[in-house]
């Protein structure tokens, strides 16, 4: 967006046109909501950069005497941070990976054919994630803790252990019950989503090809799926974040701590290991950072989904 | 209105009359195009996700309407005996001292992202919907805090907030002088504490999304008007603004839905007690976490989605309307 502004205002810039007085007070302003933006993270940071002892000595709004990474190599080894970065990873990269196939398949049933439900369908779909996730929790607790799952031993790489599929005979307290829960709910976002986006598809497409005889399964993953690569992009990117961020159903749906995935997880840390603020900031940066570093890189996919998810096709 | 299909057809159709006959031919081609393998394919590849749909999300809906009619404690099955009428909703409204609080709670949440955190974001917006010397930096600035989890966002406004360790206490020299002000933990302000915290992350949001809606404004329509002489705040409240309507139903309702879904923060700070109360948290507080209250916690569910069916009808018809 501001890529294609930014060449078209070399030419006429400044040294043409006057700078407004309103101008300047634009940007006047604009930095110093910046700067009242960036303060709480800032501030973090400098706190996990300080030893609580100098904190203590100099009081919390002092100039440092020391500035080191201590704070974090003890979150790191302490609180075992890497352990949840694998618990997260082993939700996150399966949940986003079967909502996309889900809901492209989906959102490709309803926008190539029309048939009589395709509406109502994409309805239930979009409503369903729209719906505060605690008006569904009770019964929804109930149904993970009566479900049986079979328990076939684990697999184990070090300290980390994932079962297959279950390791109580349940779904409650499994990887594989939240992976479940994410994949289900934001299904219902991508779909809404994806079908946008598939609208914009010709369906000539699809029907040239089925006449060359290719069945559906084809035409989805063939033809249509490597047409929508921008919009699977910008999905990932949104999903990693949704996933990653989730708080309430890894609090609710797993009772296991070590199981729980990095944001959840930090909220045990923080009377366990994390005993002072110097801690605590070290800790929640860490969490921050995989979502941070993601939002970088891949800015344009994240904001291009929120706006292909909220506002039009 | 049943079929967001056609409404592709006749911009392909080259003239308008044939259009209808078109659409027509062309779905009946459609269908004799799909062998009975392709047909059995699609009702796979939409009844599987549906099904799960069906039963993780509304089937648990469906239940805690159902639920809220009964005692039941979560454990045996649910018998005649347990059903119970309207007496959970009597107790909420009646007899339970912490509901009116949360709703007034969730209420003021509503309030607060819509008349103060929404605004801004717009105004951030419009502000930024220009060329701009550093505008992307701007932008980016404004949204980082959305791509953070609820839970980090309250940790680093713990850090802001805490009573004697905590920034503001100790930038405004309180802690020196020993009138601690406990942001968190004093149930008068706490709430308004932990809202801008949660408007800092709105904010962001909804400017990223304003933004989009403004860039899709025929820019002719500005040129027309500052051609006949309107200045640029005329311009945006007569002429962008009512061509934003349908954008401006989905930013309020995307506010509200956020509002109403509000449970992370409070948790973090303080489970959701003393001052901090929300419908969210007592559901989950009185069904899971404490008590084994189903029957009473999915009553309360109920009063939430009552709540949130407002909005999220308005969104569906809203967005439907767009899609047809």
């Amino acid at each position: 967006m501001s890529t294609i502004a930014a060449p078209t205002r070399i030419p006429v810039g400044p040294r043409r046109r006057p700078v407004k007085p309103a101008r300047i007070a634009l940007h006047v302003f604009l930095t110093a909501m910046v700067l009242l933006w960036l303060f709480p993270l800032s501030w973090a940071i400098f706190a996990s950069l300080r030893p609580i002892g100098d904190t203590i000595t100099n009081g919390f709004v002092s100039w440092p005497e020391h500035l080191n990474f201590d704070n974090y190599i003890a979150a790191w080894t302490q609180a075992d941070i890497p352990y949840y970065y694998v618990n997260t990873l082993i939700i996150v990269v399966p949940g986003v990976i079967l909502t996309l196939l889900l809901a492209s398949m989906v959102a490709f049933c309803c926008s190539q054919f029309s048939w009589k439900f395709n509406l109502v369908v994409l309805m239930i779909f979009t409503a369903g994630n729209l719906l505060p996730p605690q008006v569904i929790i009770v019964p929804l607790y109930w149904i993970y803790l009566n479900t049986p799952l079979v328990a076939l031993g684990s697999i184990d790489v070090g300290k980390f252990s994932c079962p297959l599929f279950s390791d109580n005979g349940l779904l409650y307290d499994q990887y594989l019950g939240i992976i479940l829960i994410h994949v289900v709910f934001q299904t219902g976002f991508a779909t809404f989503v994806l079908s946008n986006y598939m609208k914009t598809i010709t369906k000539e497409i699809t029907e040239s090809a089925l006449v060359d005889g290719a069945n559906l399964l084809q035409i989805w993953w063939n033809v249509v799926l490597p047409l929508c690569r921008p919009a699977l992009a910008a999905l990932a990117t949104l999903l990693f974040t949704f996933m990653y961020n989730d708080f309430f159903w890894a609090l609710i749906l797993l009772q296991t701590g070590l199981k729980r995935p990095i944001t959840s997880a930090l909220n045990n840390l923080q009377g366990e290991f994390f005993i002072n603020y110097n801690l605590i900031a070290a800790g929640s940066l860490l969490a921050a950072i995989p979502p941070i570093i993601i939002y970088i890189a891949l800015q344009k996919h994240f904001v291009a989904g929120l706006t292909l998810g909220s506002t039009k096709g | 209105m049943a079929n967001p299909t056609t409404s592709l057809a006749p911009a392909r159709a080259t003239k308008a009359s044939e259009a209808g006959a078109l659409v027509i031919s062309r779905r009946r081609r459609r269908y004799s195009l799909l062998t009975n393998w392709d047909k059995l394919i699609l009702v796979v590849m939409v009844g599987v996700p549906l099904t799960l749909d069906l039963i993780l999300i509304w089937g648990p809906t469906i239940a805690s309407i159902l639920l809220s009619f009964t005692n039941w404690s979560g454990i045996g099955p649910v018998t005649g005996k347990n059903v119970v009428g309207l007496k959970n909703y009597e107790t909420l409204f009646f007899g339970y001292s912490l509901f009116w609080p949360a709703l007034e709670h969730n209420l003021i949440w509503l309030a607060f992202l819509t008349f103060v955190a929404t605004p801004m974001g717009m105004f951030l917006a419009v502000l930024l919907d220009r060329e701009l010397r550093g505008k992307r930096i701007y932008q980016s600035v404004f949204f980082l805090p959305v791509v953070l989890s609820l839970a980090v966002v309250g940790f680093i406004w713990t850090l802001q907030y805490g009573p004697s360790d905590g920034f503001i206490n100790n930038a405004l020299g309180l802690v020196k002088s020993g009138n601690i002000i406990d942001w968190l933990g004093n149930p008068a302000i706490n709430l308004y504490a932990i809202l801008v915290a949660a408007s800092w992350r709105h904010i962001g949001y909804i400017m990223v999304l304003y933004l989009a809606g403004l860039k899709s404004v025929d820019p002719s329509l500005r040129e027309a008007a500052k051609v006949d002489g309107a200045t640029e705040w005329q311009t945006f409240f007569s002429v962008v603004l009512p061509v934003m309507a349908p954008i401006n139903v989905i930013i309020v309702v995307v506010t509200a839905i956020e509002a109403l879904r509000a449970f992370d923060l409070a948790y973090i700070i303080n489970r959701g007690k003393n001052g901090l109360e929300l419908l969210s948290v007592l559901i989950t507080n009185n069904s899971i976490s404490e008590a084994s209250l189903v029957g009473f916690g999915s009553a309360i569910a109920v009063i939430l989605l009552v709540i949130s069916l407002g909005p999220i009808v308005l969104y569906l018809t809203r967005v439907m309307r767009t899609v047809t």
